[in-house]
């Protein structure tokens, strides 16, 4: 195992997210192809912590922040989608461009 | 054995990733991230990160059992019973997605790394505990504050009438 392997981890889940964030039609599979891609930065931060700089902690911190991220982006997302459908049913992406410019 | 355990990890990572965008039901796919997860905290204990990989493995069982509630509250195709796709732009995905992965993973193997700085110290847990209580402890009070106003900001997104609004029932008739 060296930093490489890790890191082709990383970009092919990283990957694996944005195609579902890119083609999924309901706002919440689309959340999930955004937690793919944090799921993704976890593996990256932990892979360069371990085989760049293992002396200082810095890394670790970073992965503590993007597994907050993690559960926050899912609680406003859901927030999100439930005050979306109150206000007009909408659960899909095609239906939610009234911003589209 | 190490590299072992890695690669049939990160096969199961990204097996159980893509099987998210396939399978029929949303319920089913929040399992099947769920085992993503698993798979990617497993590796993190590979990293000699025992705390964070325990902490990812916690978290993300409670985080995708909440999500599975939302899903089937959301849910489009119940139980998978009738086959049917939730997709747009397909190609589109696809062909973006693939030239994303083919361009990481030509930078992975063309960038010079460098070197390995310092070594693994015996207790990793011990010393992002030690930089998060001292050098780092702004960091900390940063998630704790945006933590505060996620709380915050999704209740008030959620809750059926906003904070100006009246209780429709009152004697005056006010809206």
């Amino acid at each position: 195992m060296n930093l490489e392997v890790f890191l082709l981890l990383a970009a092919a889940l990283f990957s694996v997210g944005l195609y579902g964030a890119l083609s999924q039609q309901s706002i919440v599979m689309l959340m999930m192809g955004l937690e793919l891609m944090i799921n993704a930065l976890l593996v990256a931060g932990a892979a360069f912590w371990f085989y760049v700089s293992p002396g200082t902690p810095d890394g670790q911190v970073l992965v503590l922040v993007a597994v907050t991220v993690m559960a926050l982006e899912m609680a406003m997302g859901f927030a999100v989608i439930t005050a979306l459908f109150r206000t007009r049913d909408v659960d899909m992406t095609d239906e939610a461009g009234h911003l589209k410019g | 054995m190490e590299t072992v355990a890695f690669w049939v990890l990160a096969v199961a990572a990204v097996g159980f990733g893509v099987a998210v965008f396939v399978v029929d039901s949303m319920a089913r796919a929040t399992f099947a991230l769920l085992a993503s997860f698993l798979c990617v905290g497993v590796e993190l204990l590979l990293l000699d990160l025992d705390y964070l990989g325990v902490l990812v493995i916690l978290m993300m069982i409670m985080e995708m059992l909440i999500m599975a509630v939302f899903m089937i509250m959301y849910m489009m195709n119940p139980g998978g019973l009738m086959p049917m796709t939730m997709v747009h732009n397909n190609r589109g995905a696809l062909a973006i997605s693939i030239g994303v992965f083919t361009a990481l993973a030509a930078g992975i193997f063309l960038t010079p790394w460098p070197p390995r700085r310092g070594t693994v110290p015996a207790d990793p847990t011990f010393s992002v505990g030690q930089a998060i209580m001292g050098p780092k402890m702004l960091v900390m009070m940063v998630i704790g504050i945006a933590i505060l106003a996620t709380m915050i900001a999704s209740v008030v997104l959620a809750t059926d009438r906003g904070r100006y609004d009246r209780p429709s029932h009152r004697e005056d008739g006010a809206k």
